[in-house]
């Protein structure tokens, strides 16, 4: 957490009013930037053709018939292009040993998952393209598929025969081993003696993330840039991501996400349909358009969650829990996708949750099946930590024949114990669970309700009571950029802003968080409506667009508004602090004698004063600047948070 | 999400459409509402050369009351059968089973005889058209025949109606004053059955004098429960009377197994379900 | 190629396509009517609903042949000038969408709702809304749109400052 400088007092704060949405008029009525509204001259139309076969080597593509079709302009295979394709790449190798699998955008000689492209149909149309595309004839050698994760773990069949194992990484925090507390296995052996153990295993089913919008891509490389529009969260790490890949250099990729159909982790990934149609722009010169299926959507865009998880609780006969050992099996899916192998590695930090346990050690094994990828989907890690602690806290309370409340208080970090480093190695800055816990308990009626369950449970009523307890906690904005690289996380944690001080008095604003339903342009345009004391409906919030926005690291992993918007603040006080030097001039003032406030930088003790859209106004005409004053009073700030 | 390639016509007369299906044979798709066509031709399932429409074909549209029968059009569409009060009156289990069909948009498209001849095991109204001893009328370049309930259906998405002839009507005997209900179970509401059980009964003071019942998804066509029907005559309308009587409901039945459910648990929940759409038929 | 003429928010056009070409794909592609838009291939999710001859509809299971000589009112054609209709307003006022790809579908189907039944329960409105997906997991606020949008006192929403812009 990062304490923030009191805010310049404004006479009506917009930060905590409830504002009707600014995106809310053009999506209300229709009038939306869509990627798959976009239609440019000569624009064609790409279609995939996707293996039916979870594991199968391709004997051979003949894809004579479909490139004779009418108005096909081009039919290539993965071998075709092998060269030119570029790789997909995976930012989080979590061990230095990690196996990855190259994962070439269209299959070459062998597909790993059903969905998988095999080979790509241009043509002038939508219509046209699938039509073709049914006319590929591809021969494939079926190969055995592993599909289990308990049986991806024997190594028997193998989803990637050249990696000699399904075993991506392992990987550990052990809380003896990184001093933040006790041996586990030490804490569960004295239970076994002498308190309570108590061993479960839970499955974290698959599921698909589901945003509403499918994916769709857009490649115009006409002109000196090649510009690529794509439904995604990640605007800035796509372009950095092909850059990286492609050879093309970063400065003439352009990534755009307009308007954005939800996300939820589904698109915070590098797919292989961006790769595709950025490799089918610039092989043919031509813009060129891709829009998934629903089919193809659930098929081949990434899935989350999929773990079993092999818990052990020792605790002692009062329900103090002394140790946690957490046992992961996680499923990948056919390849390491962007954060993949880093989902269930950031469940290590929050199995232990609230709670204050003497030992723990989180052990997870990431591992290759021959099915849909897997990657971070809401919550990413954390709520399958959470399900699992709170269904052990849960099992505890049953053991002892306590509440289960009562048990998660005895076992919780109190109020008065804050900061607090938790046995994972985590400073907790603040927190007051008693009297978080007491409100919710109030606010459900929670004595009232347990005394309505006990009369039913002696009554033998027909219809019985349950209640349902759980305590979470998050940790949002994965940062500071410093320990991520020690997590071999290849990005940073900061996020960027630049306002911009137009000389009509209108405030632009640009984020480099890529919002997809949050509401970004409302709340930004709130904060620096305060911060500047400029009307709400004089700021503008532009995004998503990397030449607009130039530096960014997107939107995912709920960093948004603690990174971003910390960004936006800072970036306002440095406007506000060039603007100071410049109205003093105006005002024929000292510096230390103006106060900021509202909008408006006054002379102390006096009616004299100017706002910071007249100052905007006279940087703009620059005529009469203070000595060595440049003629701009925008600013740019870069915040790194310093925990998460 | 794009249809395979089909020529299109849209007759204006029967006998015009009748001639068009007889020109394209077996390679031509009839499209009354389209609600279970489309998605099939989307999807690339079915790739017809020809389509034929329907909905040009005015005399295939509305209700008529024949007396002992009502007669409804091939295309009526099933709004027009929910806001036809005298298919409320008479035929309140077609109103019933009717109002459950996916959703509005589907049910302002989606018409009576496309449904039928569809014939979808899971589709909604092959139970209750069964239990209301509907007639069938097909329509043949040589004229039209009468095709009973009973015999209509010969299997999955399979009818009587011939390659070359038309459903153009469908003929309810009146079941006026008897109750009627459709039990549905879904696990979203605009999914298609995974079990039904369309049930109409005629009780008076408490006994239920007859009653009829059809199965939806138990098997590869709608089924009549027979069994239960008769074992529920003369039974006074109460949970265990029912309880008792709808205890042999999988009878003869021959469900599916899929994602949503396998056969035996569809064996198990029928004999429920039917008790729930007797009683509620019943006004119990 | 089939020759259809189609009046579309106020608007006719007349046009060639192909029979196979689904409305929602006129719409988008040759009418630019993208306020429209396509969210499955099963026509469950009902992000394509317009209405057709003044019932709704889900324009990804009507071939645009079949709309030929018929009238067809989409999203953009809700709102008199400025003024929003009567739904999208409530929608704005309850915070009844998010990412807002689920919108145009879901203020079709609300208005058709309402036709049908102007004073509707809370029941009716969720099984009105039956065949509408949101994944922004909105519902609670769209049901009370619906209700605002009825003239029935909703209560739970936020009460906004100043004047809607």
């Amino acid at each position: 957490m990062t304490a923030t400088a009191d805010a310049p007092a404004t006479a009506r704060p917009e930060i905590g009013a409830s504002r009707r949405r600014k995106e809310d008029q053009r999506l209300l009525t229709g009038r939306t930037r869509w990627t798959d509204n976009i239609q440019l001259p000569g624009m064609l139309h790409v279609a995939m053709v996707r293996s039916p076969f979870a594991h199968a080597r391709i004997t051979n593509i003949d894809t004579s018939a479909a490139k004779s079709a009418p108005n096909v302009v081009s039919v290539f295979t993965g071998a075709e292009v092998a060269e030119e394709q570029g790789t997909l790449i995976t930012a989080w190798p979590v061990t230095p040993e990690q196996n990855t699998p190259n994962h070439p955008p269209i299959a070459v000689d062998r597909v790993a998952f059903a969905g998988e492209v095999v080979a790509v149909v241009v043509a002038r149309s939508a219509a046209e393209a699938r039509d073709a595309a049914e006319l590929v004839e591809v021969d494939y050698d079926e190969l055995p598929a592993v599909l289990d994760l308990k049986e991806a773990a024997k190594d028997e069949v193998l989803a990637h025969p050249d990696l000699g194992t399904n075993k991506s990484a392992f990987w550990q925090l052990d809380s003896a081993g990184q001093g933040s507390g006790g041996a586990v296995d030490e804490a569960i052996a004295e239970a076994r003696s002498n308190g309570i153990v108590i061993e479960r295993e839970y499955r974290q089913q698959r599921l698909v993330p589901a945003f509403m919008e499918p994916r769709s891509v857009v490649c115009d490389p006409t002109g000196e840039q090649i510009t690529l529009w794509t439904s995604s969260q990640v605007p800035h790490i796509v372009r950095f991501a092909l850059a990286a890949t492609t050879g093309v250099p970063e400065s003439k990729i352009r990534v755009i996400a307009p308007d954005v159909g939800g996300g939820f982790g589904g698109k915070l990934q590098t797919t292989p349909e961006e790769w595709i149609t950025f490799l089918a722009g610039r092989r043919l010169g031509r813009p060129v358009k891709y829009t998934e299926t629903r089919s193809e959507s659930l098929m081949a865009g990434h899935h989350g969650r999929d773990q079993w998880q092999k818990l052990t609780l020792a605790a002692t006969k009062e329900g103090r829990v002394t140790g946690l050992k957490v046992d992961l099996l996680a499923d990948l899916g056919s390849y390491a996708a962007i954060v993949g192998g880093g989902v269930p590695v950031l469940g290590a930090w929050m199995f232990n949750a609230i709670y204050k346990f003497d030992s723990y050690q989180f052990n997870v094994t990431n591992l290759y099946t021959n099915k849909t990828w897997v990657d971070a989907y809401r919550g990413a890690g954390r709520p399958e930590a959470t399900y699992a602690i709170e269904r052990l806290m849960d099992e505890l309370a049953a053991e002892l024949g306590k509440d289960p409340l009562e048990v998660r208080e005895m076992n919780w970090i109190k109020h008065e114990e804050f900061p607090f480093t938790t046995v994972a190695g985590m400073t907790y800055d603040s927190g007051n669970y008693e009297a978080a816990t007491a409100r919710a308990k109030e606010m459900f009626g929670y004595d009232e309700l347990k005394a309505e369950q006990q009369r039913r449970r002696e009554s033998n009523d027909g219809i019985q009571l349950g209640i349902g307890v759980s305590t979470f906690t998050e940790m949002c904005g994965l940062a500071p950029s410093r320990i991520l690289g020690q997590l071999n996380y290849a990005a940073g944690g900061w996020e960027h802003a630049d306002i911009r001080m137009l000389a009509t008095g209108k405030v632009e604003v640009i984020t480099g968080v890529s919002p997809h339903g949050q509401g970004h342009e409302t709340a930004w345009s709130q904060i620096v409506a305060d911060r500047l004391g400029v009307p709400f409906e004089d700021v503008e919030v532009l995004h998503g667009d990397t030449q607009i926005s130039h530096r960014g690291l997107d939107t995912y992993g709920s960093r948004s508004l603690v990174v971003g918007g910390e960004a936006v603040v800072r970036a306002a006080d440095k406007v506000i602090e060039k603007a100071r030097t410049v109205a003093a001039h105006m005002l024929e003032s000292s510096e230390d004698d103006l106060e900021f406030a509202n909008g408006r930088f006054g002379v102390r003790g006096t009616e004299q004063g100017v706002t910071i859209q007249e100052v905007a106004m006279a940087s703009f005409h620059a005529h009469d600047l203070p000595e060595g004053a440049e003629p701009s009073i925008d600013a740019s700030a870069t915040f790194d948070p310093d925990n998460f | 999400m794009i249809p395979a390639q089909f020529d299109y016509v849209a007759p204006a007369t029967v006998e015009e459409a009748l001639s068009a299906l007889a020109e394209a044979g077996d390679e031509a798709k009839v499209l009354a509402g389209g609600q279970s066509l489309l998605p099939v031709l989307r999807m690339r399932l079915n790739a017809p050369s020809m389509v034929i429409d329907l909905s040009k074909i005015e005399s295939l549209r509305g209700v008529r009351d024949e007396g002992d029968e009502l007669a409804i059009g091939a295309m009526t569409t099933y709004q027009t059968l929910l806001d036809d009060a005298s298919v409320r009156e008479h035929l309140l289990l077609l109103t019933k089973a009717t109002e459950t069909i996916a959703d509005p948009q589907i049910r302002h498209r989606g018409t009576v005889g496309g449904a039928l001849a569809h014939a979808d095991p899971a589709g909604d109204l092959g139970a209750a058209a069964l239990a209301l001893d509907a007639s069938f009328v097909v329509t043949g370049s040589s004229g039209s025949r009468t095709v009973p309930a009973s015999e209509f259906f010969s299997g999955l998405f399979e009818t009587a109606i011939g390659e070359d002839e038309l459903l153009t009507e469908i003929r309810f005997p009146k079941h006026t004053g008897w109750g009627a209900h459709y039990e549905k179970f879904v696990r979203v509401s605009h999914q298609w059955s995974i079990v039904a059980v369309a049930a109409t009964v005629k009780a008076d003071g408490g006994t239920i004098q007859e009653a009829r019942i059809g199965l939806t998804n138990m098997g590869d066509r709608p089924l009549r429960a027979t069994g239960v029907e008769q074992a529920l005559v003369g039974q006074p309308a109460t949970e265990d009377a029912v309880r008792a009587a709808a205890e042999t409901a999988a009878e003869g039945t021959n469900p599916p197994s899929d994602l949503n459910g396998d056969a035996d648990y569809r064996r198990s929940i029928v004999p429920v379900l039917t008790r729930r759409a007797v009683l509620a038929a019943a006004g119990a | 190629m089939t020759r259809i003429s189609v009046n579309v928010d106020g608007s006719s056009y007349t046009d060639e396509v192909e029979p196979r070409m689904l409305l929602v794909h006129y719409l988008r592609e040759r009418l630019g009517k993208v306020g429209t838009v396509v969210g499955c291939d099963t026509s469950n999710c009902g992000a394509c609903t317009v209405h057709l001859d003044g019932r709704s509809v889900k324009s990804c299971n009507v071939l645009a042949v079949q709309a030929d000589g018929h009238e067809v009112k989409t999203i953009e054609g809700l709102a008199d000038g400025d003024e929003l209709h009567p739904v999208q307003k409530a929608f704005r006022e309850c915070h009844a969408l998010q990412c807002g790809y689920c919108t145009p579908g879901m203020i079709m189907q609300a208005v058709d709702l309402l036709q049908e039944k102007p004073d509707p329960s809370e029941e009716e409105i969720r099984h009105g809304l039956e065949g509408n997906l949101c994944r922004c997991t909105g519902y609670h606020n769209i049901v009370r749109a619906v209700q605002m949008a009825a003239g029935q006192e909703v209560t739970d929403v936020p009460t906004f400052e100043g004047s809607a812009s």
